[in-house]
């Protein structure tokens, strides 16, 4: 027997998004926020480097200069009324963050500090400039603590430890969703009038990732399963600075103050890369060459027989490695035994980011098809939610900038909804998948471990779909996503027990991955060129006549998901004819 | 090298009388987190171990658990920073109720931080923008707004073990971050609350909660401001 509630609106994910979302929800109508973890635990927590807005604090800048890195920063794949909302935006966002309380480090008068971030310049191009705010190196875990703090004020009601398992889509309708209660196994229905969607990432479905483990990408497989669409989910950021073999973020924030990357010959490389923005070149770029320079024989080689590059923080002198970087530095210490003052920090590019993701417009409304039609009800924002603000590569400091901003669009969107939106039926059926699967999981007949499954797969996308990729090695990833989806399906618990069963959130959580990666690869072997963060050494150049376009991937049970193509908003250019600076171009700094 | 754990096993339905169980596990560095020797150990040889987690480096405060005694994130100790001449002993934090293995309920300890009103209460009239705050006011707060929540602090304090109504470290650390942040307006609301039997008095300056903290708070420090501004108060 399931639990029901009838809430008006749902959210599901408790990061930045959707505490923001849910902030904006008015007091008349009820409103559930489940999250698999606790409010205070989720990923937005863990981003270390700022929130970038055309404050102007500390140089001057404008949000046209903001739009202008946006959309150059995506190489042009980012719908631009979308980014030009976003970064006009910005500056209102982030005083709203200050005034509901946000700690933020302060210029010597007073105002919010500000400083440069990867692909962030001034006047279109010409040098970096400093428009990211921020609190020490800890930006995204106050933000998290200030969100929280404002929905407890809000006395928001919070479903925590429970795990979602389903989006109930009807005739073009959401109308709820499936959750199971960790602390017990019960199954519980949510009928609601809106459901929105702030899951985030997929990280862990690449062996070396920043995410946490929770980064399962359940919200985007799951609305995917459901009947929406996915779009440009071949996009995936490499973050340049993982920490060497674990993957842990060392915030771009440490080039923003100085640091410097650097081969086994000590050389600043990235002079040669970027030669304006340098070790401040988008992350795509650096990730890149970082990867050449290993494989063309200037890296670090390690005890292990691997290798990394160098960042060196040594010249930045104690001063600002306390009071600016102390969460970062504090992880080199500890992981490495690397003291930054002394000695450069090894590191390695690390999976970072889904620029793809459900498709929305500017108002976290998720589309039905490339056509632009709606699903009534049904919301996404955040890393989860491809507006697309991102296109085919993100810019530092704009993540924490999307999810506030978006999460604001789409509560107020769901509370225009609500105003007249009807209840849609409840499929007597909604569970039906849900217990199924758990009746399965349980039989105890299974062979295969889903830990086992769980590691090929993440070796597989590393290796085969990683930084640089080919048709061959794409071909290789898609083979083995094939026969580990079917060993999938024979894999059963290993605990018992009703009580807090993670092993049983860890199978669900393998399907999440495995639909993942199968629609990443898919989509990357489909797109023939390079663009941002997609790179096919098969086919080096990008190209707008053919590829200047979102792909939308359209879930098919039988595994032959059909792939069509949405067109990119080129507002400023087209239509405002700024062409100068939104035409695309070739991406260089 | 070889490492043996012996870990606390509770489950209410299947192993009501908790247990400490042994494991083995080889090939492991000295740079292994406690983290990932669970994990392996989950993995690799008994699925039913349960334990929360999340980030894996110290920020979500998920992993907050009883290692050889000290309280501290699974995720940030590395088996070189433990005696490994002896098995380790993990268990789960102490003072709040078990539900399995290493995982105990968070829930009082939840209401017990939503007491202090852990939200800025500001009710002047906004400024256009940004409040200004001098970089001396900022860092006022920062130690305090570190807090990631872990609960090793409150889990580790005797007055929390004895008195239930205690607030705990943890909560009082809280409203120290608002007491103290330049911005808000609620001190002697706040004070109110804290100012009590149960509250700040009940802190006996032990210092637990300094050893415990895994970022490194003075937690002990803060509170004691916190009760030189509540008698300051009073006269």
């Amino acid at each position: 027997m399931a639990t029901l509630h009838r809430v008006d609106v749902v959210i599901v994910g408790a990061g930045g998004a959707g505490l923001r979302a849910a902030v904006e929800i008015p007091e008349e109508y009820t409103c559930a926020v489940l999250t698999k973890v606790f409010p205070s635990r989720s990923h937005t927590g863990t981003a270390q480097g700022g929130v970038c807005a055309a404050l102007g604090n500390e140089e001057e800048d404008y949000p046209i200069w903001h739009t202008y890195d946006t959309v150059k920063g995506s190489d042009y794949l980012g719908d631009q009324d979308a980014i030009e909302i976003m970064c006009n935006d910005a500056p209102r966002a982030i005083i709203e963050l200050e005034h509901m309380g946000m700690p933020f480090s302060r210029t010597r008068e007073g105002k919010i500090a500000q400083r440069r971030f990867g692909g962030h310049t001034r006047n279109f191009g010409e040098a970096a400039v400093q428009r990211a705010c921020y609190s020490a190196d800890r930006t995204g875990h106050v933000m998290q603590h200030t969100l929280f703090e404002a929905c407890i004020r809000k006395r928001v009601s919070f479903y925590s430890e429970y795990f979602v398992t389903d989006f109930i889509l009807r005739d073009g309708k959401a109308v709820g969703v499936v959750a199971i209660q960790i602390t017990n196994s019960e199954v519980h229905v949510f009928h609601a009038r809106a459901v929105m969607v702030a899951m985030g990432g997929y990280g862990r479905v690449f062996r070396i990732t920043s995410n946490a483990h929770s980064g399962t990408g359940d919200g985007m497989y799951l609305a995917w399963h459901a009947g929406a669409p996915l779009e440009d989910m071949e996009f995936v950021q490499f973050h340049p600075t993982g920490l060497w073999k674990l993957g842990i973020l060392v915030s771009e924030a440490a080039r923003g103050e100085g640091g410097i990357l650097r081969n086994a010959l000590g050389e600043r490389f990235m002079e040669r890369v970027a030669p304006t923005v340098k070790d401040l070149a988008p992350r795509d770029m650096v990730s890149r060459a970082i990867i050449t320079e290993i494989r063309e024989g200037r890296g670090i080689k390690a005890d292990d027989g691997t290798y990394y590059i160098h960042l060196d923080l040594t010249h930045l002198g104690k001063e600002v490695i306390d009071r600016k970087l102390p969460e970062i530095t504090g992880f080199a210490r500890t992981y490495l035994g690397v003291e930054p003052l002394t000695e450069p920090i090894p590191i390695t590019p690390t999976c970072h980011y889904a620029m793809g993701g459900i498709p929305t417009d500017a108002n976290a409304r998720v589309l039905a098809d490339r056509g632009g039609k709606t699903i009534e009800g049904f919301y996404a924002a955040g890393e989860c939610a491809c507006v697309s603000v991102h296109g085919a590569n993100r810019l530092g400091t704009n993540s924490l900038l999307d999810i506030i901003v978006f999460g604001r669009r789409g509560g107020k969107a769901i509370a225009q909804h609500l105003k007249d939106a009807d209840w849609g039926a409840l499929p007597s059926d909604a569970t039906d998948r849900t217990k199924e699967r758990m009746a399965r999981l349980g039989s105890g007949n299974g062979k295969e471990s889903v830990p086992k499954i769980r590691l090929e797969l993440q070796e597989t996308m590393m290796e085969y779909c990683g930084v640089f990729r080919d048709a061959e090695k794409l071909g290789r990833a898609r083979e083995k996503i094939e026969e580990l989806k079917a060993r999938s399906q024979d894999v059963s618990m290993r605990d018992a027990s009703t009580v807090f069963n993670t092993d049983m959130v860890e199978a669900f959580e393998l399907e999440s991955l495995i639909g993942i990666a199968d629609a990443i690869a898919m989509c990357a072997l489909n797109r023939t060129e390079s663009r941002g963060a997609h790179s096919r050494e098969d086919h080096p150049e990008r190209s707008d006549d053919d590829w200047l376009k979102h792909t939308i991937l359209m879930h098919d049970p039988d595994g032959k998901h059909a792939i069509t193509y949405r067109p990119v908003n080129l507002k400023l250019w087209k239509q405002d004819g700024d062409e100068k600076h939104f035409k695309p171009k070739p991406r260089v700094y | 090298m070889q490492v043996t754990f012996r870990i606390h096993r509770f489950d209410p339905e299947k192993q009501p009388v908790p247990k400490m169980q042994t494991f083995v596990l080889d090939n492991v560095k000295p740079t292994d987190a406690v983290l990932d020797i669970l994990h392996r150990i989950k993995w690799e040889q008994d699925g039913s171990l349960t334990f929360r987690r999340s980030c894996a480096h110290g920020i979500c405060g998920s992993c907050g658990m009883r290692v050889n005694n000290r309280n501290m994130l699974a995720c940030s100790t590395l088996l070189q920073d433990l005696n490994l001449r002896k098995p380790i002993k993990v268990e789960p934090l102490p003072g709040m109720p078990p539900l399995k293995d290493l995982v105990v309920d968070m829930t009082r300890f939840y209401e017990k931080y939503e007491a202090v009103k852990p939200y800025l209460v500001a009710k002047s009239v906004l400024p256009e923008k940004e409040r200004h705050q001098s970089n001396e006011d900022a860092e006022r707060l920062i130690e305090a707004a570190k807090c990631i929540l872990c609960g090793c602090c409150t889990a580790a304090c005797p007055s929390a073990w004895t008195d239930e109504r205690f607030l705990g470290p943890a909560a009082l650390l809280k409203a120290y971050r608002f007491i103290f942040d330049t911005r808000d307006e609620a001190t002697d609301e706040r004070l109110d609350i804290i100012d009590s039997p149960n509250g700040i008095w009940r802190c006996r300056t032990v210092f637990n909660c300094v050893e415990a903290c895994p970022k490194d708070i003075d937690v002990t420090g803060h509170l004691s401001q916190l009760k030189r501004a509540a008698v300051a108060r009073q006269l």
